[in-house]
């Protein structure tokens, strides 16, 4: 934490760190606050009226139903994005590490997608799945199956699951694929020579030793579902069709900026800032016990 | 060209006092060595010096100018540290242009002076070479460059050759003596190894715990150690230690199970009857006939060295070890008794409380 | 793999590969969507491309899709200026704040500190209306300043440096300050260039990042102008009854991907680096 060597002047490092200092107060510290202190009021738009309401607004969305629904959509889109994308990339990570020849080609056109934007993605799939010029809504008719995600809810979350867990392949097959080369070699030919499968050799040995870059990625996929996505929702269904896509990120948005309801847009908000915050100290708590491990 | 001085220097890292105290006059030209094992306070007392730490008490003068509150900038320093500290992403020559550059020295003349350092170290081959290029020893030779090139008033080396092998080592600290002889530029000198400190000092202080325990020639510190530390740290192998008694004449040294060894001339009268720790080093015991031996070692091994012979053994029923150094090769048989005698002003006499030398 | 079994081999080639091909396939058909006419796209798709590419490109481009009132050339623009604009942001103020902290003792120091530390806990979409507001009432609303300033604090460079900065040898440091040189010097002269490496991770990271951004430029700009490229291509997904213009909407999407994707590919290691080292 400290250095031996440090520079005497008194004035010069208040002007190094101003600029960040400023921006932080500015653009973060001020606004958080500014959401808790407006998640207690009841303003209309125009801020002409403003009451001091406690924790009504709480009580309110927690009676709200659409409220309520879309804490609902929120967990059941974060746990498929994260169980199919750390599985996919677990698995594809685990192949990658064994090939030697066509490593790198591998590893770049599997990291590529990283660089979308989740938004862009949502154009990709929307295109593909789009129920007048999409190639895959053609030969699902082919088959004779409808496929209109504007209208079916379940094809809606689908779509929306594929798309957020399609990016973030790329990203838990870095972290695996690392996580995977970092595990001595003698480990592996120990467990070989006692006589242990490969498939064996994966569950006993391996992927405990992996855990703690899975619980690291299961943070980061779920923090990921629930924040980066917002571009993936906007584009393909606006939180529809009635509300069966209505991620609560997106509900914050659409309340706030659309509906104009302040008071309760800041209560939500104040709630993700829990889920974050709870998140991240999980996060950080393993960290440090992972220093031990 | 300069002298330092320093007075009653101390030293406090928070709440602890790690310098108690040292004074010394450094002349203009000398070559001093600060000696000690790791964590005495010498490497912080040399960054003292430099500016790189704050003086808690006292004062250190250069040429007479009180230097206290002066940036190491402004002191006309140079230092080789024990790392080399070599930037990294510069060339060789910009190493050691880098202080030049930023007193705004003119190109001509930093080229100039770069130059004939290389020439004078031999790497004029490697300024437009990275660190990372260069060998241990050659990094070390930049390193010297880079001060030299500084013409400053006194030199500061941090253990500069304890990361080099032991060849090397032995080939850098003649260079570095020459180096300074022919520059006559004062310097201080940090190490722990006691075989640079006898070899390239002119003087040298001997620190333990944060005092300065003895200030002295190489061979002064060597002959006549201040402490039972001093005598124990100088000289490989170790001094020999034993515990003893001066007889109430203080003609006699006896020692356990009744060995009595005498003392040249008058004795030591005003020490009779005290207790003592007797020093002898390992190379002042001389094999003799049985009759006019004063010691009977029991041979327990034997290190033949090729040009000396190392020799371990005990006296009588005593388990304390002693280790002679013989100027010979001996092939001794375990347990031969070995007939000693020992020269009394070879004896050195420590209180037993204070470790401190006996003045005779 | 310890055993030398080819049909294992054969299986995790054939396991890759079919999870390359499913990465690559929404990109591939969009790109060859993007290189045919409208009709064609709306009729008979083919999944080869066609040979419209550059007309399309130069139409989105040059004159931009009917519906929004910019060219999909002046979005790419405002989005670069973005994205440039966040990196070298962050960038430039990370490196000071964690010079500030690590190479000097000040009070509040360790406030400051876990100040910018708390930042990791607030993204964006937490904060979205009250940060509106005070870009509104800084007048940064449809501003290229808008679109950067609210970005820039970060905590994550910021940290990253300190990391670096504190395996940078302290002989460093003094034998600077021995050949007369004092904190201005040491940062220009020595840190920064040992840098290196770290600002250009960060640069990779940084950059897609501020490219990428969706929901601020979504509710910061609303004059045209301004719009970046991402919020531009779903304006053209917007059409209600009409006829979306699929052909521009591809090409637009495909030149959205291209800047990011050529900075994960060429600059591989970097990504790599700057990916595993900010997750710390």
């Amino acid at each position: 934490m400290e250095k031996r060597v440090i520079f005497k002047q008194k004035l010069l490092p208040y002007f190094l760190i101003a600029p960040q200092i400023i921006i932080t107060l500015v653009f973060f510290i001020w606004p958080a606050g500014q959401a808790v202190y407006q998640s207690v009021l009841q303003e209309d738009a125009f801020g002409l009226s403003r009451n001091f309401v406690g924790l009504e607004n709480f009580v309110y969305i927690f009676t709200d139903e659409t409220y309520l629904n879309s804490i609902y959509v929120t967990m059941i889109f974060s746990l498929s994005v994260a169980i199919i994308a750390m599985s996919v990339s677990l698995l594809l990570a685990t192949m990658a590490d064994r090939v030697i020849k066509g490593a790198t080609t591998y590893k770049t056109l599997i990291i590529w997608p990283y660089a979308v934007a989740p938004a862009v993605a949502g154009v990709l799939w929307y295109f593909l799945f789009n129920p007048t010029v999409g190639i895959v809504a053609s030969y699902l008719k082919l088959y004779g199956y409808e496929w209109n995600h504007s209208l079916n809810g379940g094809q809606a979350m689908f779509l929306v699951i594929i798309t957020a867990a399609w990016r973030e392949i790329s990203y838990n097959f870095l972290f695996f694929l690392a996580g995977l080369q970092a595990i001595p070699k003698p480990f592996i030919e120990a467990a070989a020579i006692d006589g242990a499968s490969p498939l064996k050799r994966f569950w006993t040995i391996t992927f405990p030793l992996l855990s703690p870059t899975t619980f690291f990625l299961l943070v980061m996929n779920v923090v990921y579902a629930f924040f980066d996505t917002f571009g993936v929702i906007h584009v393909i269904t606006d939180g529809g069709p009635n509300y069966a896509t209505n991620i609560m990120v997106f509900k914050v948005y659409h309340d706030g900026f659309l509906s104009l309801d302040l008071g309760g847009s800041a209560a939500q908000s104040v709630i993700l800032m829990i889920i974050v915050i709870s998140l991240t100290v999980v996060q950080f708590r393993y960290i440090e016990r992972k220093v031990y491990y | 060209m300069a002298d330092v001085s320093l007075k009653n220097v101390y030293k406090m890292f928070g709440k602890t006092e790690v310098i108690h105290g040292i004074s010394c006059d450094i002349k203009d030209g000398e070559f001093i060595v600060i000696l000690g094992p790791s964590g005495c306070g010498k490497s912080t007392l040399l960054r003292m010096v430099a500016g790189l730490e704050v003086i808690t008490k006292g004062d250190i003068a250069i040429n007479g100018t009180i230097v206290n509150k002066l940036e190491p900038s402004d002191r006309d320093v140079a230092m080789v540290f024990q790392n080399y500290a070599l930037y990294p992403h510069m060339t060789v020559f910009n190493n050691m242009a880098y202080g030049l550059k930023i007193r705004k020295m003119p190109k001509a003349e930093i080229k100039k002076r770069v130059s004939e350092a290389a020439k004078i170290l031999e790497i004029t081959e490697f300024l437009d070479r990275k660190p990372r290029q260069l060998s241990g020893g050659q990094r070390q030779r930049v390193a010297m460059g880079r001060c030299i090139v500084r013409e400053p008033k006194i030199f500061l080396f941090d253990e500069p050759l304890s990361n080099l092998d032991a060849k090397l080592r032995v080939q850098m600290r003649l260079e570095i003596r020459k180096l300074q002889e022919d520059l006559k530029i004062t310097s201080i000198y940090v190490t722990h190894d006691q075989i640079e400190a006898m070899t390239l000092g002119d003087r040298m202080i001997v620190m333990d715990n944060g005092y300065a325990v003895q200030i002295g020639t190489p061979l002064e510190v060597y002959e006549q150690p201040a402490t039972k530390f001093v005598a124990g740290f100088i000289g490989s192998p170790a001094m020999n230690f034993l515990p003893a008694g001066l007889s109430a004449d203080g003609k006699q040294v006896e020692l356990h199970g009744g060995i009595c060894l005498p003392i040249q001339n008058k004795g030591v009268p005003d020490h009779g009857a005290r207790e003592i720790i007797l020093g002898i080093r390992p190379e002042h015991f001389v094999l003799t006939e049985p009759e006019t031996a004063t010691l009977h070692l029991n041979m327990d091994h034997i290190e033949i060295l090729g040009s000396d012979t190392l020799v371990y053994g005990h006296l009588g029923q005593d388990k304390t070890q002693l280790i002679l150094r013989l100027p010979a090769v001996y092939h001794f048989k375990r347990n031969t008794i070995l007939h000693l005698i020992v020269s009394s002003k070879n004896l050195h006499f420590f209180d037993k409380e204070s470790k401190k030398r006996l003045k005779c | 793999m310890v055993e030398h079994r080819p049909w294992l081999t054969f299986l995790t080639h054939a396991i890759l590969i079919s999870g390359m091909v499913l990465l690559v396939i929404p990109i591939y058909v969009t790109f060859v969507a993007s290189s045919h006419t409208l009709e064609e796209i709306t009729s008979n798709f083919s999944l080869l491309p066609g040979s419209h590419l550059i007309e399309n490109y130069k139409s989105a481009l040059s004159v931009g899709p009917r519906d929004v009132g910019a060219t999909v050339g002046t979005m790419m623009l405002n989005s670069l200026i973005m994205a440039l604009g966040i990196t070298f942001g962050k960038i430039f103020i990370s490196l000071l704040a964690a010079y500030a902290i690590v190479y000097f003792k000040f009070r509040f120091r360790m406030f400051f500190f876990w100040l910018i530390f708390i930042t990791l806990m607030l993204p964006i979409e937490v904060r979205i209306l009250p940060t509106y507001k005070v870009a509104a009432d800084l007048k940064m609303l449809d501003s290229y300043s808008g679109l950067i300033f609210p970005l820039i604090a970060s905590a994550t460079a910021t940290f990253l440096f300190r990391q670096f900065f504190m395996t940078v040898p302290d002989e460093l440091c003094e034998a600077v300050k021995i050949d007369g040189g004092g904190p201005i010097r040491f940062f220009f002269d020595i840190l920064l260039p040992m840098s290196r490496t770290s600002i250009a991770a960060l640069f990779v990271i940084l950059f897609i990042y501020g490219w990428n951004q969706y929901l601020w430029p979504l509710l910061i700009t609303t004059d045209e102008n301004y719009y970046t490229l991402l919020i531009g291509i779903k304006r053209m997904l917007d059409v209600g009854e009409g006829q979306a213009e699929w052909q521009i909407i591809m090409a637009a999407t495909i030149l959205a991907m291209i800047p990011p994707v050529l900075i994960v590919i060429f600059m591989q290691k970097q990504f790599v680096k700057g990916m595993t080292e900010t997750e710390k």
